[in-house]
């Protein structure tokens, strides 16, 4: 049995933003009835004892927990790696220094867009400027940060100022990681997915970046995986390094998996261990055991584990199918379609569908 | 790898002792290294005081081996990786 290395507590959905591009479940009224402090305590805890030592504060916008300070010395106390994973939105330098002295390591600061009105319009509402601000914050109080960028159709012709942007800030690291298809990101995908021509300008400016600022600033790029040979591994494994746990309590192998046909499995219900071991949801697609061909008989079944199980299930209503994202896939069609209509000379002209901002 | 850099963590890494994999992990913001034994003594010893030659020298000391090239090139990697840092002499 493989022993989880990080937990990723998605504490609230509640968000301030209404990001078009998020990965948030569709349906976020099922999950207003939020676990407690208690409850998230005993999470961390047996987390803990199952090996996790990397613990991300995410959500929704996780400062909308009025015990954030609470959680995060829990996690800390129990030698975890804390990571916030934030929009910035109600991080004063009061919250920030409470969330220090509580002992988090690192804050990953979202950032939509290189200038106002873009970022505004992506996150729905006006909230560059005091990002800008939480992030001088972070540096002020010694923390390492992390700005990430999702890349995506209305944005990815800027990344040369994002860079600037992110330069200016002072960030140690900048994740420009393409739009996930999953949520509200699925459902805007028309809207979101660039073209080929976008991703090679893109891929260009920051092969520059890289080298000019070589030591001092890492530049993680990601590309969408529509445009990829194969796909991406799933976090090292279904099931293998990773567990989510949704505001609700539901604990998921990623975060995405929330649509797959099987058994919730709760943490009000059981323990992560008896969870992470025995829970359909956890072994249905650990290993490589469950593959059909073409994966079955692939030489990279160890690599990428066949792709995205919630991916494959999206595109095929089947998440025993091979990620359609794979050039070897009978459904690889589903994909390229996808990619086609992005690239059709016509151009579009897609209306993005707000995620509602639950506050 | 220059011998007289004084080698140290990086601020953003943290080590520790993992009870469950018996082993001392290297954790950062986004990956978690599990570390050797060796791999864990050069890291404890990797103060920004002593310089590389030095780190050598001592865990040659306790090792009864030559240790030179593997102490190089496991910080190397590290350095890389962003979870070390050298103070030039
Ligand atoms: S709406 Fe935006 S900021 Fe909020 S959770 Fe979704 S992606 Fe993150
Ligand atoms: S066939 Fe399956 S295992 Fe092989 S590359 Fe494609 S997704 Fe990966």
């Amino acid at each position: 049995m493989p022993e989880p290395f990080g937990l990723l507590a998605e504490l609230t959905y509640r968000c301030p933003l209404a990001c078009s591009y998020c990965s948030n479940p569709l349906e976020l009224a099922a999950y207003d009835d939020e676990l407690t402090t208690a409850q998230w305590q005993r999470v961390f805890t047996e987390a803990a004892e199952l090996g996790v030592l990397q613990c991300h504060l995410s959500g929704g916008e996780p400062l909308l927990r009025r015990d954030l300070v609470d959680l995060v010395r829990t996690a800390a106390g129990l030698g975890m790696y804390t990571n916030l994973v934030t929009s910035a939105i109600g991080l004063s330098r009061s919250r920030a220094e409470g969330l220090r002295d509580a002992g988090l390591d690192h804050v990953q600061v979202s950032v939509q867009a290189d200038e106002p009105a873009t970022a505004d319009r992506i996150a729905g509402i006006p909230a560059f400027e005091r990002k800008l601000r939480a992030a001088a914050v972070v540096k002020e109080l010694g923390w390492p940060l992390t700005v990430n960028v999702v890349l995506h159709r209305q944005n990815v012709d800027r990344v040369a100022e994002i860079i600037a942007l992110v330069e200016d800030l002072d960030a140690d690291r900048v994740e420009l990681a393409n739009t996930q298809y999953y949520g509200w990101a699925w459902r805007n995908r028309a809207a979101l997915l660039p073209s080929r021509e976008q991703l090679a300008g893109a891929e260009e400016v920051v092969r520059a970046a890289r080298a000019r600022l070589a030591g001092r600033m890492e530049i993680v790029h990601v590309l969408p995986d529509y445009y990829a040979e194969y796909p991406k591994p799933c976090m090292g494994g279904w099931a293998a390094r990773q567990l989510t746990v949704a505001p609700n309590g539901d604990a998921l192998p990623c975060p995405a998996a929330q649509t797959l046909p099987l058994p919730r499995a709760s943490v009000r219900d059981q323990s992560l261990r008896a969870i992470w071991e025995d829970s359909p949801l956890f072994t249905a697609y650990r290993g490589t055991g469950w593959m059909r061909d073409p994966c079955r008989s692939c030489d990279r079944r160890e690599t990428d584990f066949g792709g995205c199980r919630c991916q494959a299930f999206q595109l095929t209503g089947d998440a025993a199918r091979t990620d359609p994202v794979c050039h070897l896939s009978p459904d690889h069609a589903l994909v390229t379609d996808a990619v086609e209509a992005a690239n059709a000379p016509a151009g579009r002209d897609e209306v993005l569908v707000p995620r509602p901002h639950r506050g | 790898m220059p011998g007289d850099g004084r080698p140290r963590l990086t601020r953003h890494v943290r080590m520790r002792f993992d009870a469950t994999r018996e082993r001392h992990v290297l954790l950062g913001p986004e990956s978690v290294i599990v570390l050797n034994p060796t791999g864990a003594d050069i890291l404890g010893l990797c103060d920004g005081r002593r310089t590389v030659s030095e780190v050598a020298t001592e865990l040659q000391a306790r090792y009864d081996r030559v240790v030179d090239d593997e102490v190089a090139a496991f910080l190397d990697r590290l350095v890389t990786r962003r979870c070390v840092e050298i103070d030039d002499a």
